[in-house]
């Protein structure tokens, strides 16, 4: 009987061994697919609503979606030179409301190095007038365009 | 979040590029709060115009309408469009004003008061139209810089006032004369005194016209200051910086009159026409004289929706420069197909003619109304831009509207 006895609770701690193995292992494996679907986790962390994260930003030169966030300049091609040839003195929303071609812009570069103290690009200003006229072109709007910005309303007989 | 403050900062862009000048701690003016310059003068109060117009400049004061309120027959002062090339004039001096011709082709120079002109001269009054040169300039592609008029730039008031012809007469003119000029009391943006804003003219033949005015009155009223008074030059027809404002001086010119904007490039296009983005020399450059056949589409509004209803009346007002429209035609198939439209004729010539038709559209959908006239030598309007210039004038491509049939 001592012997079936001791057989009997070393068979109920191996199955209790196995129960806290599968447990440990299952709960592992829960987490693991977990870290899957959403390595963030950013389900555990609250929205962040407030608007001056950008103010936050470490990295100065980080892009999202094809944007330099702290200038709103394209990803592209020389957007470096831009960012620091072009944006020290003036918004770089002054560069991009503007289109013009290469050679209007190389009339703009000479007109702020003759009056706004910009310094000489070197071999900077032809990859800066290339980034802008392949980023920010001029608009075709061929000999007639589509009628846009209406406001529709209906019309009262 | 990045959103908003991106619109807060294009729209503080837009504040700055308006006044021409950065707005210093713009970043902390609160939302919905107009800056004063945007307050104070309010254009619409200081030139009493429609709330709708659209302001394109405030240095010099640019303001156009839009087709819809161009709808009355003749065009009040409130839905007229400001074109200024120059500061208005501040003080004007009504007991001392005086208008001196002179220049190399008049026999001697002589003055005339507000008073003589209106004692000595027979009035007339005529509906004439007055148009931008680069009114729709806009569209073009290149782009031209300049005000980016789109319709709006277009008038047709009454005008009060007496010959030119009677007044040169009276002068006494030499027969060597070519040309007229016109000198103002505007004043140049610079401030600079020596300059005039602008001074064009007209060559004799339109000048001694029986509807070229002096004019003193618009609309049975004193003209707007706006619009020139006292006394402004009116010669219908023609791009309306020929009809110069607020005149206290006419040069008679043995040669054609080299006033500001006269030369280089200004109400200017090429002789020959040329490719899109061309560049032009200043030889090749010829001054705009009658303007092209055009219409404007005043009702209904662009973006009408009609509910289980598929006819429509529209009707507008057509004008074809130094000549009259002789058809009005318009479109719902993008230019496949184009009916007639009932044509009333001119009050008088250089006036515009009001159009309207009932337009059946065959069933649910979007539409587009084009209009299109036709001058009395057969020209009509182009469905797409005409021939590009560098300065972007005399577009006079159909204008459209939208419509749908819900």
């Amino acid at each position: 009987m001592d012997r079936n006895e001791e057989f009997r609770k070393s068979v109920t701690i191996i199955y209790k061994g196995f129960i806290v193995f599968f447990a440990f292992f299952g709960i592992v494996l829960c987490l693991l697919i977990y870290i899957a679907l959403d390595h963030t986790f950013s389900a555990f962390k609250q929205e962040d609503d407030t608007p001056y994260a950008d103010v936050m930003d470490i990295d100065e030169d980080r892009i999202e979606n094809g944007i330099h966030v702290r200038t709103g300049l394209v990803e592209a091609e020389g957007l470096m030179e831009v960012v620091h040839n072009c944006t020290n003195c003036h918004s770089a929303l002054l560069v991009t409301q503007n289109r013009m071609d290469k050679e209007r812009w190389a009339a703009t570069i000479d007109w702020m190095q003759e009056t706004q103290n910009l310094w000489d690009l070197g071999k900077n200003e032809e990859i800066i007038i290339n980034y802008l006229v392949t980023n920010y072109p001029v608009p075709k709007k061929g000999r007639r365009q589509n009628l846009e910005n209406l406001e529709w309303y209906e019309l009262e007989e | 979040m990045k959103r908003r403050n991106f619109i807060k900062k294009a729209a503080l862009s837009s504040l700055t590029s308006l006044i021409g000048a950065e707005i210093v701690f713009g970043n902390l003016i609160p939302e919905g709060y107009a800056p004063l310059f945007l307050q104070d003068p309010d254009p619409f109060q200081l030139f009493n115009k429609d709330t709708r117009m659209t302001v394109l400049n405030n240095k010099p004061w640019n303001i156009e309408a839009k087709a819809h309120l161009l709808d009355e027959k003749v065009t009040s002062n409130q839905f007229m469009f400001i074109r200024n090339n120059g500061i208005i004039p501040k003080a004007i001096d009504l007991d001392n004003w005086k208008i001196t011709f002179k220049g190399e082709s008049v026999q001697q120079e002589k003055s005339y008061s507000l008073a003589q002109l209106k004692e000595k001269f027979t009035h007339h009054t005529y509906q004439l139209t007055l148009e931008c040169g680069g009114n729709g300039r806009s569209e073009f592609d290149p782009p031209a810089m300049g005000n980016q008029w789109t319709v709006g730039a277009v008038s047709c008031a009454s005008w009060t006032g007496v010959r030119l012809r009677d007044v040169l007469e009276d002068v006494g003119i030499k027969s060597n004369a070519v040309y007229i000029g016109y000198h103002a009391a505007d004043t140049h943006l610079s401030g600079d005194p020596e300059k005039a804003p602008i001074s064009r003219g007209v060559p004799m033949d339109k000048a001694t016209m029986d509807e070229t005015l002096l004019a003193f009155k618009m609309n049975g009223k004193d003209i707007p200051l706006a619009h020139g008074y006292p006394l402004r030059l009116v010669a219908g027809g023609w791009p309306a910086s020929a009809s110069g404002k607020w005149i206290n001086g006419i040069s008679v010119r043995n040669k054609v009159h080299d006033g500001n904007k006269m030369t280089g490039t200004a109400y200017r296009v090429p002789c020959d026409p040329v490719e899109p983005g061309a560049k032009v020399k200043e030889e090749d450059m010829c001054i705009i004289e009658s303007m092209p056949v055009k219409s404007l589409i005043t009702f209904p509004r662009t973006g009408a929706v009609l509910n289980k209803k598929k006819t429509l009346e529209i009707r507008g007002h057509a004008w074809a420069g130094e000549l009259e429209v002789a058809n009005m035609e318009y479109s719902i198939d993008f230019g496949a197909t184009w009916n007639s439209c009932s044509l009333e004729k001119p009050v008088n010539r250089l006036a515009w003619q009001h159009f309207s038709a009932k337009v059946t559209l065959p069933k649910k959908g979007y539409y587009e109304i084009w209009a299109r006239a036709t001058d009395t030598q057969g020209k009509s309007q182009p469905m797409i831009l005409p021939g590009w210039n560098p300065k972007g004038y005399l577009n006079n491509a159909c204008h459209r509207i939208a419509v749908k049939v819900v």
